[in-house]
């Protein structure tokens, strides 16, 4: 654990002897008052959002509990999907992105004002659509409940906050262009245009019948493929192989992957139908697509784990906070993701769809994998924006441990709860009461590991905001696990 | 990969792509969908929805009733959406082309409602339901919808919108009050009783 070499690399981790390269340390004052902003914005959205999950599984158990119309399951369960996907997401995305986006290419960031404006009005208007949903003005539309008329402010501050990734590209002082910033650049383009034509085609100018269904699921897989996804997958890029002090194994795959990624992950959205009201060969064209997603997921897994394992420095992984979140998330990335490419196989998606399966699934994703990861990210980030170490290597831990044990429960009790629910109503032999009582202590146990990530999440907001405060004390050296 | 241009270009195509093939192409393929008659000179299908439950289907949404209620049946062999009742055919494409907002679902916590309104056809129940799920389905992990319901003072005679509560039933109207749904519970329910599966498609047939 502390052999000279492990401690050598270690030592990357150090923002303090990163701060001497005056360059960089230009670079991050520039970014410091955006993506802490952003970051405050995105740990209190997960703690509420969070707190609204916990809220919701209850329910599920106790359908009495706070019963009111407010928060009654449909609208709790809501607001608990707005609050993590565009409170906690897409506010820790903008954080990442503009960060990652400035340092790799070597650009200060001017005009730092303008992604905060766009920040305070998207946070703004989620509180807005939020209350919204709470007196009942949904529109239905999974992934885009809030009132239509929140979208042309969103889209204009996305555009506010977004375009700072592509100034910066374009203003870059290196020749060489990496794998992160492709992703962070795509992203940025798809969101806007996906967000655009769902709104239009669901909500403004309604489509016909089922067209409204595909195009949602369209949106709705992919505003989570093509924008949370290539992000999270940036920062993973870019956090594996800089504190591992390696390069990326192979730039070549990286290149397969990013453009199978781009064709496959585009078309996969029609496998939330399977067996609906929409045309068949459209489905058999989101199974194709949805199988062979697992092309870019292998290539990157491939890419990810020759770069972890050649470089032989275990402890490095397990002791840096950054390294073991990131690595987790990368992990349970290509878990979820080979798991996502079976369930849109016909016969496992018949037992799967209008399951607990599905909603497991979603977790993994978004949580086992994304939100573990931006973690990682955050580890790294804050502490050379704040020019202080994290305060207490205990919290992390605790921060650790909640959110996998968590995450991971909550999958595996999801994943075997849903098959047997999907079992259960296939068999057409017990009644939906029955189903719903044999449904019980599985919706206990989603509760408890929902809460146990929860905790975590205050953990980590209230571990952030200390570290922020004016008259936190400094730690010398970094805060890692070992030492 | 240096090149901007082909980095955007590739962007650009890969989404255009999917959303020729997935969205546009289903815009082009529906637009021709119109209600039929099954025999010649009969009643179109779908039929279109009344004032009222167009009124409750905005109840429905609401209430975030879509999210535990699919409005779907996956034709036999897929599931047990048939064998279940939960209608006589499959739903196909045109069965939705008059609904202003498409509500299919993606999650089953409770049962298929795309045929509710074959299944159970009497007002009285669905109030009951709504009021509490535990009076006409006991064991039910569905919450009761009490703020479609209103509390009044009983008149000479009951009015005859008043629900049943069982007289044993914790929130049973005390002495001199009665339960009657309020505008939104009625909606709710004609909207309820509106989903229907009961006609033919040129795409799917009902069971004969």
């Amino acid at each position: 654990m502390s052999s000279p070499s492990v401690q050598n690399i270690l030592s990357r981790h150090n923002p303090l002897a990163e701060g001497n390269l005056s360059r960089v340390a230009q670079i991050d004052r520039s970014l410091r008052s955006p993506v802490v902003f952003f970051t405050v914005m995105a740990a209190l959205w997960l703690v509420i959002g969070s707190i609204f999950g916990v809220i919701s599984a209850i329910k599920l158990h106790v359908p009495e509990f706070l019963n009111i119309e407010a928060l009654t399951f449909g609208r709790s369960r809501t607001l608990h999907l707005n609050m993590v996907a565009y409170g906690w997401s897409f506010n820790a995305i903008f954080a990442v992105s503009i960060w990652l986006m400035h340092r790799l290419s070597r650009a200060e960031l001017r005009n730092g004002w303008v992604p905060i404006l766009g920040g305070i009005g998207w946070n703004l208007t989620l509180v807005y659509g939020m209350f919204a949903i709470a007196d009942g003005q949904m529109t239905g539309v999974e992934w885009l409940e809030m009132p239509r008329e929140v979208a042309p402010v969103l889209g204009l501050c996305f555009l506010l906050i977004g375009l700072w990734s592509v100034v910066a590209f374009s203003r870059r002082q290196t020749t060489h262009v990496y794998v992160s910033q492709w992703y962070i650049l795509a992203a940025m383009f798809w969101l806007p245009i996906l967000y655009l034509v769902a709104q239009m085609m669901i909500l403004w100018f309604p489509a016909r019948g089922t067209v409204q269904a595909i195009t949602n699921w369209w949106f709705g897989h992919n505003a989570i493929g093509l924008f949370l996804t290539p992000v999270g997958v940036a920062s993973m890029y870019y956090f594996i192989p800089k504190v591992l002090g390696r390069p990326i194994h192979s730039y070549y795959l990286s290149v397969v992957g990013f453009w199978t990624f781009a064709l496959f992950y585009n078309w996969a959205g029609i496998h939330h139908l399977l067996g609906g009201p929409v045309p068949v060969w459209l489905q058999s064209a989101g199974i194709v697509a949805s199988v062979m997603m697992v092309i870019p997921v292998l290539v990157t897994a491939i890419n990810f784990h020759y770069t972890t394992t050649s470089s032989q420095a275990w402890g490095v992984i397990w002791g840096s906070p950054t390294l073991r979140f990131t690595v987790f998330g990368a992990m349970n990335y290509t878990l979820s993701s080979f798991a996502g490419s079976l369930m849109a196989l016909r016969d496992v998606n018949a037992v799967t769809h209008f399951t607990n399966f599905t909603i497991g699934h979603a977790h993994h994703g978004m949580h086992a994998s994304l939100t573990m990861a931006l973690f990682g990210a955050f580890y790294f980030i804050l502490p050379r924006l704040a020019q202080r170490e994290w305060p207490s290597a205990a919290l992390i831990h605790l921060h650790f441990w909640l959110c996998a044990i968590g995450t991971i429960g909550y999958v595996v009790v999801m994943s075997i709860h849903g098959w047997m629910q999907g079992m259960q109503w296939n068999a057409a032999v017990m009644t939906p009461a029955q189903i719903a009582a044999a449904a019980e202590p599985w919706n206990y146990a989603r509760t408890i590991c929902g809460s146990l990530m929860t905790l975590g999440h205050i953990v980590f907001c209230v571990h952030v905001l200390w570290m922020l405060a004016p008259r936190a004390e400094k730690r010398q050296g970094p805060t890692l696990f070992a030492r | 990969m240096k090149n901007l241009y082909l980095i955007y270009a590739g962007v650009f195509f890969t989404i255009a792509f999917s959303w020729g093939g997935l969205v546009l192409s289903s815009q082009i393929q529906q637009a021709g969908l119109v209600p039929v008659a099954s025999e010649e000179g009969g009643q179109l299908y779908p039929r279109k929805a009344s004032g009222y439950a167009i009124q409750g289907k905005l109840v429905y949404i609401s209430q975030g009733c879509n999210y535990c209620h699919s409005q779907q049946v996956r034709p036999a062999g897929m599931g047990g959406d048939i064998a279940r009742g939960w209608g006589q055919r499959s739903t196909v494409s045109r069965d939705y082309i008059l609904q202003d907002r498409v509500l299919l679902g993606t999650m089953r916590t409770g049962p298929d409602l795309a045929d509710i309104g074959g299944r159970q056809s009497s007002d009285d129940w669905h109030y009951l339901h709504l009021f509490d799920p535990q009076i006409t389905s006991p064991g039910s992990n569905m919450p009761s919808f009490r703020q479609l319901f209103a509390l009044r003072p009983l008149g000479a005679t009951p009015s005859k919108d008043a629900i049943h509560v069982p007289p044993t039933h914790a929130a049973a109207a005390p002495a001199g009050y009665e339960w009657v749904p309020s505008e939104r519970g009625r909606n709710l329910v004609a909207y309820l009783r509106s989903l229907r599966l009961d006609y033919n498609s040129p795409e799917a047939k009902l069971k004969e």
